[in-house]
């Protein structure tokens, strides 16, 4: 049996009917939900501040100077949260020869033609590009956020750094939210995935249909 | 001498400019008063202050501020910088005039230069947190304040201090509560050798003019008016002997204006990024209804069957 390069620890087969397929573990969805409203939280306080037709947001949050005061200590969670799906996911994350080939075949990626693609592993190439994103954008974010965040580190930094910082944090918050929205868009287009996350599996049909390579390490190595 | 302006009456007066009379407003969308009140400057003859200071207590006095007790470091500022209490500082510096050999003392008094086209009301992001009224005054309002700092990064001259006691920032006001009852700012008011003198802008023009033919009579051939068209002109303004170079004055900048990079955040940046979130979305939602969802068949199911079961 060849070794199994697409499994991560938890993940196994049952059968039945269908198949069910463990696809992330208890702790892997906890992370990953602390991850989500944090990130969420953020999002929604932060364009509270980039945009004056959004400034009504920071009601959800008690105010203006509430929101400017917790939105700094919500990206330290989602930091250390984020972290930790980093340390879980990211070797299965790793860029392959084969996702290129999938990149190429983007146009019968979103015309579902999946028979025309090659096999998959545990994360498609589009799953890996937004896994990557997201960890530069929030190493971006954290260090800019630290330069804008005048309560602690206002007297760290020249006027002039604060300036570019808090620039380059608007732009990677951006950035970061477009990401997300392909994130959760895939994740609702795709049916059968969200399941993944809440309970935890999913079908055999959805492995075989989207990760056929990491259904095949998992059921060859059963 | 400038004509002193006149002590106040005992019975109160009605204000003579407020909510009425803004001409821009942080955050928000106003329609500018239509008509602008005379516009009001201080004049700081930077060759005729002595650097006594009294500037710096009357502004404590009258806004009833306290500053904490520093440190002596051998330099005559005192504070060292600009803090939330202290709203205005005395800047001093040595300068060896290379052309005749002299030792200048060159004293400033920094503070906000209450800008035309003020950056700290362009970086602000809470509607109401600064203003700026028809006379030309830039004020903040406290109870709109949120204390994120970004009116720092928007301000070309580095003026607002946030305060660790109550997140709030803060600045001179041009003393907008003297001026609105006919009164010129407690500095003016308590500056012995009228280095600080306030009235229109107009006024003030013409007698900077006056110092400074007097000036360069004196042999001060650079002797000019600071008042920096790159912020639209000032509010305060600076008569300088080496109006060349400002920033012989503790570094006060000789081409003052809103950072490109403030510009763009605020321009730029603050519509195409709401643009590409939306777009984005729009195209996942055009995607959905043009391609439909991406659903798992029964054959997928058999198929995954028939492997887990082999």
């Amino acid at each position: 049996m060849a070794k199994a390069t697409e499994v991560a620890p938890g993940d196994a087969v049952h059968d039945g009917n269908p198949v069910v397929v463990d696809r992330y573990t208890t702790g892997a969805r906890i992370n990953h939900w602390i991850t989500a409203a944090s990130l969420v939280l953020l999002a929604i306080s932060g364009l509270a501040l980039f945009h004056p037709s959004l400034y009504w947001l920071t009601g959800l949050f008690g105010g203006g100077p509430n929101t400017r005061a917790i939105h700094p200590w919500i990206g330290v969670i989602l930091f250390f949260s984020f972290l930790g799906l980093f340390i879980r996911f990211w070797k299965l994350n790793l860029w392959e020869h084969t996702d290129n080939v999938w990149l190429k075949k983007i146009k019968d990626v979103v015309t579902s033609k999946e028979e025309n693609l090659p096999e998959v592993g545990k994360y498609n190439a589009g799953q890996k590009m937004v896994f990557w994103s997201m960890s530069v954008l929030i190493i971006v974010l954290i260090v800019s956020g630290i330069g804008v965040w005048e309560q602690y580190f206002g007297g760290y930094f020249t006027v002039e750094q604060r300036r570019v910082a808090v620039l380059v944090h608007a732009i990677a918050a951006v950035m970061a939210i477009c990401v997300w929205i392909v994130h959760v868009y895939a994740a609702i287009w795709v049916r059968g995935t969200i399941s993944a996350m809440t309970r935890g599996r999913v079908t055999g049909g959805w492995a075989w249909r989207h990760h056929r390579k990491w259904l095949r390490e998992l059921v060859s190595g059963k | 001498m400038f004509p002193p302006i006149p002590n106040p009456q005992a019975k109160p007066i009605e204000a003579k400019f407020g909510d009425k009379d803004l001409i821009k407003r942080s955050a928000s969308n106003i329609t500018p008063a239509a008509q602008r009140q005379t516009q009001v400057a201080k004049l700081i003859d930077v060759s005729k202050c002595i650097g006594c200071k009294a500037c710096q207590v009357a502004c404590l006095e009258w806004n009833n501020l306290t500053e904490e007790v520093g440190i002596n470091t051998g330099v005559y500022e005192n504070p060292h910088d600009l803090t939330p209490n202290s709203w205005t500082l005395m800047r001093y510096t040595e300068y060896e005039n290379p052309e005749s050999g002299n030792l200048e003392w060159l004293i400033r008094k920094d503070g906000c230069m209450h800008c035309e086209d003020p950056g700290c009301l362009k970086a602000c992001p809470a509607p109401g947190a600064i203003v700026q009224y028809s006379n030309g005054i830039v004020d903040f309002v406290h109870e709109n304040c949120i204390g994120c700092g970004y009116c720092i990064k928007g301000c070309p001259f580095n003026i607002p201090r946030v305060s660790k006691v109550d997140n709030k920032a803060y600045k001179c006001t041009l003393c907008s509560d003297r001026v609105a009852v006919g009164q010129g700012p407690a500095c003016q008011k308590a500056c012995p050798t009228q280095a600080i003198v306030f009235g229109t802008k107009d006024e003030m023009k013409q007698w900077a003019d006056k110092r400074i033919k007097d000036l360069k009579s004196r042999g001060y051939n650079n002797a000019g008016l600071y008042d920096p068209p790159g912020v639209q002109g000032t509010h305060v303004m600076y008569v300088l002997h080496h109006a060349d170079k400002p920033n012989l004055y503790s570094g006060l900048a000789d081409n003052p204006r809103i950072s490109p990079i403030v510009e763009f955040w605020k321009g730029f940046t603050k519509y195409a990024g709401l643009t590409a979130m939306v777009a984005v979305a729009g195209f996942g939602l055009l995607h959905h209804v043009v391609a439909g969802a991406n659903r798992v068949t029964e054959h997928d199911e058999q198929e995954a069957k028939r492997l887990a079961e082999k």
